[in-house]
């Protein structure tokens, strides 16, 4: 039984595909990391899953159920049933690469919000919650700063404290580290690693080879819309059959 | 030039009358202005043409016609009616402070929504991503993110209208009633000082400007204090 299960995903802008069929199955403390060139369409591929881009075709399963999906007018698919898109997203919470922090509320604020207000958790608890999360991630002193007043590695720290605190079936990372000083990508990759030893369910688009070969169990290479290779992340990094993760490696990893 | 101290003095009961009509004028307008300028700003940005147009169509008209003529059409213009005169409105609408007030609520009203709805356009868009992303209902995303982000936002802009409202309500004293400007407009006619009279309103103005720029910093300072470089 699959946590999630995306089959056979197609995505388009105008005429030009930048999805033509991608499919991840992800089971339980499953640590995927999707990698490939910019442009390949895997950051593309991961706001698919919770419809923040939305796909022509394909099929999203979370537990085994189906988000059910409606063609519009353009084409493009959107949720039949808007309540079941907000019960799916809130199970599926996602990290984003400009950490997308709401300005105006506290790191506190930011990590009880989604419990309170989505979950309707009482505040006491979500308090409770979201002060050991953010002891977890090491931003705990930072609790009652604004997002504006955090450097780029904090903020982020907040924001997987935020992405935790509903308890969520999957965990969603987009390039969670590429907007950050190379000095604080360590202290983020770190608290990622530790989640995945928790058995955490996660999808990860990144560009940290470190961090695919290490801590992932499954790898999918993306080239223009296609997966082009997928497997155990160490043998496929050390193997690579195709001519363009040959490539793509040779640029990218020393 | 001597400045005739006396007469502004045995005035300042008809001032401090003024002060608290050109108060109670400015104070009713902003709070019914501001009522319905969040549903109009909201209105001004969204996706439903009909929607939309509607409250541009009514901003588009306050905003392209003087205050004055506003005032006018309200207080002398409906009069001419019949059937309004005739109405259950009329008690209200024969009031000259009803009169002032409505027109001053309506015109903030409009420019108003335009700074909220200017507001609710510049909010970060991966803000918004991430409250769809953890789940939120349209509705709970604008009560929870949109609107307490884009009214903190819209607080430098907004204390800029506020005082334009405050020297706008000298119009008052245009429809009979005596406020700050109406008590400087007796003085005149009694006294026939302009100068004394009119510089003891400016006055008043000028200090009423300070507290509230006053009033609007230490808003801004306990409300917008996330965009403030940081301290320490």
């Amino acid at each position: 039984m699959y946590k999630l299960e995306v089959q056979d995903l197609h995505k388009r802008y105008g005429s030009h595909e930048v999805l033509k069929g991608v499919s991840l199955a992800a089971k339980a403390g499953d640590v995927i990391s999707i990698i490939g060139s910019s442009g390949s369409g895997k950051s593309t591929f991961l706001r698919c899953i919770n419809l923040l881009e939305q796909p022509h075709a394909g099929k999203i399963l979370l537990n085994n159920e189906a988000l059910k999906l409606v063609a519009g007018k353009d084409g493009a698919l959107k949720a039949a049933d808007p309540r079941q898109l907000q019960r799916m997203r809130s199970r599926l919470s996602m990290v984003f690469q400009h950490f997308n922090l709401w300005s105006h509320m506290t790191a506190l604020e930011n990590v009880i919000e989604a419990p309170v207000h989505v979950l309707g958790m009482n505040k006491k608890e979500a308090l409770e919650k979201a002060e050991h999360y953010l002891a977890k991630v090491g931003v705990a002193h930072r609790k009652d700063a604004f997002p504006g007043h955090m450097s780029g590695g904090e903020q982020q720290r907040v924001a997987i404290a935020r992405a935790l605190a509903v308890e969520p079936e999957v965990m969603l990372f987009d390039e969670p580290t590429s907007a950050l000083d190379p000095e604080l990508v360590g202290d983020v990759l770190k608290v990622m690693q530790a989640l995945a030893q928790e058995g955490r369910t996660m999808v990860v688009v990144t560009h940290e080879m470190g961090f695919a070969r290490e801590v992932s169990n499954q790898l999918i290479f993306l080239h223009k819309g296609l997966v082009e290779e997928t497997g155990c992340p160490r043998e496929v990094l050390a193997n690579p059959q195709s001519e363009r993760l040959k490539q793509f490696l040779s640029g990218s990893l020393k | 030039m001597i400045f005739d101290y006396n007469v502004v003095w045995e005035a300042m009961p008809l001032y401090l009358g003024g002060l608290l009509t050109t108060l109670k004028l400015l104070a009713l307008s902003l709070f019914f202005g501001l009522l319905a300028a969040v549903p109009l700003g909201l209105m001004r940005v969204s996706k439903q043409p009909l929607v939309n147009l509607s409250a541009w169509l009514y901003t588009y008209v306050i905003r392209g016609t003087p205050m004055l003529v506003q005032l006018f059409l309200i207080y002398y213009g409906l009069a001419q009616f019949e059937a309004v005169r005739a109405s259950i409105f009329w008690p209200m609408l024969s009031s000259a402070t009803f009169c002032a007030c409505l027109a001053f609520a309506v015109n903030t009203s409009a420019y108003t929504a335009e700074i909220i709805a200017g507001s609710l356009k510049a909010t970060p868009h991966g803000e918004i991503e991430a409250a769809k992303a953890m789940g939120m209902s349209r509705l709970k995303m604008y009560r929870r993110i949109l609107l307490p982000s884009a009214l903190r936002r819209a607080l430098p802009q907004y204390s800029n209208e506020v005082i334009m409202m405050l020297q706008t309500t000298s119009l008052a004293s245009i429809v009979t009633l005596i406020d700050i400007t109406g008590a400087a407009r007796t003085v005149n006619a009694q006294y026939y000082l302009p100068f004394e009279a009119y510089i003891t309103a400016g006055v008043f103005y000028l200090c009423l400007t300070f507290i509230l720029v006053r009033l609007f910093k230490m808003a801004e300072r306990r409300w917008l204090g996330y965009l403030a470089p940081r301290k320490h």
